[in-house]
């Protein structure tokens, strides 16, 4: 009974076993089937008593309980982040009907300004409709109490007991702590990517940014559940089992916020950045970027027109400028280019230059800041007293490369790695860099003549002060090199068990000590008597730095009033630092914006700094008291 | 009697071309379960009952436009398809969009489109169009060839990750080459060879697949994660009983327990409104589909339409196969629709597609016999 339907040349017997295939196929698909059959005969038959008074006994919903938020302290125990707790009044979208109508008749009980309405449509845009979403925070006593006379009117509507992050501290040290905000479509592929949605159920906040961002996964703990009978109408009515939280694990910085806090009242109302690390662990003592920002506002959604003044505001107060702002270092990048020229033997200490002020190269006039110049001038002599002609001589011997490859090691132009998101590159010049960084052919070729001023720190230099500052710390360290970090350490919350944020070296240079040694030596001399005499006069401890000064160059889209522009065209001041001279307890890089010389404005900040740091002094003025009431507040 | 039945083949053949009347009513009948199941499963939330409403009608659309081009042309379209849809992936593996930790789609400015999607026809179409070019004398290399136009871009939907698709463009190929011919000594040789490989093959599965496989065995070692998924949807079915608790009656599914209630985990909406009752019928309707579909398989004149046919019907099985195991707690929980339930255009469109070739392979077939 062999059917041919195929037109063309075709073996019976194929036909025969596709369709002895089909059959065998058939025959799969019904026990399949059966098996799913079997399944929901025992599901629905067998076990339905069962399932019946899980679904009806009844309604047993799964509700997860929040952990609390580790909490974050600075190397001295004060408290930089906390939480507190609070009631908040909370819609959840779908189940009210006219969420317009339901919002005025709450007004009339309790106060709901146009932000906060502004407020809750964007964070309801951002979350799903079934979550309950804060229209106010932070209700006092009697709005919970009325709001309770009235909840029958308001289904749908909550007043729930929430906790809340708090920064102590406020403006201090907020660039490196970051905050925490309600968690957006980004935070979730975090949270998706590092395997944590089922624990991050109920969780409304994530860390956006600092020491909060990065180690949000420790901060967080481990979401609890509830197993909540419901009634008919979804509303709990009773817990039957609990599954306690975990709370996040706590952090110590190796920040210290008093110290912190005397930096950012040294700088004032002028903008610049200070990094300032404890050589023999990498530790950073304190971070600052000025202007800074008050964390709190962002904790429940920043308001609009708190975020718009922050983010109009020309000083950028949000721009995390120690870590992300790069500038050229200037006369502080002297100190190692005297190392590279000892390291690989292009000069001795003894050999001097005569300067008479100037250094012709390729019929261009490189200026000295001294007119007439220095006369003979060693390399002692080249960092007290800043000549630039020595290190024109310099840079040309040495070559672009040769400075790219000494200057790598120390870790200008690179990541150094520090535990907050955020941070530049900068810019380490030579060939191949400036061959990747330009298109057009004549672009990418170096010329001799720009090896010149980047000797003196100038040119396409560009480092930021973290970077200077683990530069500065290597030498103070005689070349061993730690990774910048924020965390000291982790301390587990359930176990109480601390981890260390170990400081383990990242680099050991191989420089001669007795390179190093001169280095020192004339780190020492320009506090005692070069550039940063006046700024460490009775000083009563030995401190070796050396002062900078970055031109600024253009004022390419920035549109200021005429005053403004005058003092914003200055040029900036830096400087950089260690003390004690002969064992290093902090190490520092710092600039002021638009502050003039560096022995002019930053050289006193680090005076100020050291003062505090290695005799408790603390600098004239407000700051006692504001240091004593931070101290109060512990 | 004859005269009802060309009538009756007058009216039908007479307004819609080339629709196979027994593919059609089941698929609309299950389409009708499932816009009922879609509408209770929204009920609470933004009702998209319009919304499924016109993506079947897109689709069914599309399935008689299918249906209109002939075997003969389709086969021509093979390999462009492929070759495509191939280039598409490795565009999406290059520089797809990242979305929930999966990079499965591609922005092509206006939209962003899933390229997986379309390998599930395209790997059954090319490997048909493979096996009929060479018919004449079928070797064990062409066989091997066929597996590796299977294992690219199989291999590349798993990277995504992307298992539930990935299985689906898998068992799609692999019944072309069942049907094919591929001996059984090799196929029991890849089970057992794949049995021994388990525990290798068990390193290479991302921490969340291993999840999924180890919450089936024990639901209760992630309440919140997938295990919540299984055990939710079990206790729907289970406290279904045998006829149901009624149409928008579910607890469970009108309290919120039943996460994506309208789309992957449908069927614990229907199992717990419709009761066993209800599955039979759901069961029998399918079984109704692939048997049609294997009918139209058997009766296929070239090898192309034939192994397509087949191809196509055992995948539809395989999607409401491992949908209702997954759903009903005895297979680990994979992204895969229940077809023609599941609330969502794209697999409603791939599902009438194939459904559309079939129909294509029956009617035309017809013709070229008359």
């Amino acid at each position: 009974m062999r059917r041919r339907h195929d037109p063309f040349h075709h073996q019976d017997s194929d036909l025969d076993r596709f369709r002895f295939r089909l059959g065998f196929a058939a025959v799969a698909v019904l026990l399949a089937f059966l098996l799913l059959f079997t399944r929901f005969v025992w599901l629905q038959v067998v076990q339905h008593d069962y399932y019946t008074t899980r679904a009806e006994g009844n309604r047993i919903s799964l509700v997860p309980v929040t952990p609390n938020r580790g909490v974050i302290v600075d190397r001295n125990g004060t408290v930089l982040a906390r939480n507190y707790s609070a009631f908040t009044l909370e819609i959840t979208p779908s189940r009210v009907h006219d969420l317009e109508a339901t919002i005025d008749a709450l007004g009339t009980l309790i106060e709901v300004q146009a932000k906060d309405r502004k407020r809750f449509k964007k964070l309801m845009e951002e979350s799903k409709n079934f979550e309950s979403i804060p229209i106010r925070t932070r209700l006092t006593d009697k709005e919970v109490a009325t709001f309770a006379a009235n909840r029958f009117r308001f289904p749908g509507v909550e007043v729930k007991a929430r906790l809340f992050r708090q920064y102590p501290l406020g403006e201090i040290g907020s660039h490196a702590l970051g905050y925490i905000g309600r968690v957006n479509d980004r935070d979730l592929e975090r949270i998706e990517v590092a395997e944590q949605a089922a624990n991050y159920k109920g969780t409304d906040h994530f860390g956006k940014s600092g020491i909060e961002q990065k180690y949000e996964f420790h901060l967080h703990g481990q979401t609890g559940y509830e197993e909540v009978e419901v009634d008919a109408g979804g509303r709990a009515v009773r817990i039957l089992s609990r599954t306690p939280p975990v709370p996040g694990n706590n952090l110590t910085l190796t920040l210290d916020s008093k110290l912190q806090k005397v930096v950012e009242q040294a700088f004032g109302e002028r903008r610049g950045a200070l990094v300032a690390i404890e050589p023999e662990s990498g530790g950073v003592l304190a971070l600052v970027s000025m202007p800074t920002f008050d964390p709190n506002l962002f904790v429940d959604g920043i308001r609009a027109d708190d975020w718009d003044a922050y983010n109009n505001d020309p000083d950028k107060p949000m721009l995390n400028r120690a870590i992300y702002g790069a500038y050229p270092p200037g006369s502080t990048f002297k100190p190692f280019m005297a190392l590279a020229a000892l390291e690989t033997g292009k000069r001795t200490p003894q050999q001097a230059i005569s300067d008479p002020g100037y250094y012709m190269f390729g019929g261009h006039q490189f200026r000295d800041d001294k007119k007439g110049g220095h006369g003979i001038v060693d390399m002692y002599k080249s960092i007290v007293h800043s000549c630039d002609t020595y290190y024109y001589v310099l840079a040309n011997d040495l070559g672009i490369d040769g400075i790219s490859n000494f200057m790598g090691q120390l870790g200008f132009g690179q990541r150094t790695g520090i535990d907050i998101e955020g941070e530049a590159e900068g810019v380490l010049p030579s060939q191949a860099w400036k061959k990747k960084r330009f298109k057009k052919p004549e672009q990418q070729k170096w010329y001799a003549g720009e090896t010149i001023s980047i000797g003196i720190g100038q040119g396409y230099n560009s480092y930021t002060m973290l970077q200077l500052a683990q530069a500065t710390a290597t030498v103070a360290n005689n070349g061993v090199m730690f990774r910048p970090h924020l965390v000291k350490y982790i301390t587990d919350a359930k176990s109480g068990a601390k981890t260390m944020i170990e400081p383990e070296p990242m680099r050991i240079l191989p420089f001669k000590q007795q390179n190093i040694d001169v280095i020192k030596k004339a780190l020492v001399g320009v506090n005692k008597e070069g550039t940063g005499t006046r700024a460490f006069a009775g000083a009563e401890y030995e401190a070796a730095g050396k002062t900078g000064t970055a031109q600024v160059f253009s004022l390419k889209g920035e549109k200021y009033e005429a005053g403004k522009v005058k003092e914003r065209l200055r040029d900036h001041a830096l400087f950089m630092a260690y003390a004690p001279a002969d064992a290093p307890k902090i190490a520092l890089a710092v600039i002021v914006e638009n502050g003039g010389f560096g022995a002019q404005s930053a050289a006193p900040i680090a005076r100020m700094v050291f003062d505090y740091y290695l005799l408790g002094k603390l600098p004239k003025g407000a700051a006692e008291e504001d240091a004593a009431a931070v101290e109060a507040d512990e | 009697m004859t005269t009802f039945a060309e009538i009756r083949h007058r009216l039908w053949h007479g307004t819609v071309d080339h629709l196979d009347a027994p593919l059609f009513f089941i698929t609309i009948a299950i389409m009708g379960v499932g816009l009922a199941t879609v509408f209770s499963a929204t009920y609470d939330s933004q009702n998209r009952l319009m919304g499924q409403f016109i993506n079947m009608a897109v689709a069914l659309t599309l399935m008689w436009g299918v249906a209109q081009v002939p075997p003969q042309k389709l086969m021509r379209f093979a390999v462009p398809i492929y070759v495509g849809g191939l280039i598409l992936l490795i565009l999406v593996f290059l520089f797809g969009i990242t979305v929930n930790g999966a990079r499965r789609w591609l922005n092509i400015g206006i939209t962003r489109i899933q390229p997986s999607e379309i390998m599930k026809l395209a790997m059954p179409l090319m490997l048909a169009w493979y096996f009929n070019k060479y018919e004449a004398g079928l070797k064990a290399r062409h066989y091997a060839v066929a597996a590796l136009l299977l294992a690219v871009p199989f291999l590349l939907v798993a990277k995504q990750p992307d298992l539930g698709t990935a299985i689906l463009i898998g068992a799609a190929g692999f019944y072309v080459l069942f049907f094919a011919g591929l001996q059984w000594k090799v196929i029991v040789g890849l089970a057992v060879a794949g049995a021994a490989a388990a525990p290798v093959l068990w390193n290479f599965l991302h921490d969340y697949q291993k999840k999924r496989i180890l919450t089936l065995i024990d639901p209760t070692s992630d309440p919140l994660g997938s295990g919540y998924h299984i055990i939710q949807s079990t206790i729907a079915i289970g406290s279904g009983g045998t006829t149901g608790k009624g149409w928008l009656q579910g607890t469970q599914t009108h309290l919120e327990f039943i996460p994506e209630k309208h789309t992957d985990f449908i069927f614990a909406v229907f199992g717990e409104e419709w009761g066993l009752l209800g599955n039979v019928v759901l069961l029998v309707l399918y079984l109704l589909l692939i048997g049609r579909g294997l009918m139209i398989a058997a009766n296929a004149s070239t090898l192309f339409a034939r192994l397509l046919a087949g191809s196509i019907t055992l995948s539809l099985f395989t999607y409401a196969f491992i949908n209702m195991g997954m759903v009903s707690g005895i297979m680990p929980v994979v992204g895969v629709p229940l077809p023609f339930m599941s609330y969502g255009g794209t697999a409603l469109v791939t599902l009438c597609t194939g459904l559309g070739i079939l129909m294509s392979i029956q009617t035309h077939r017809m013709l070229v016999k008359k």
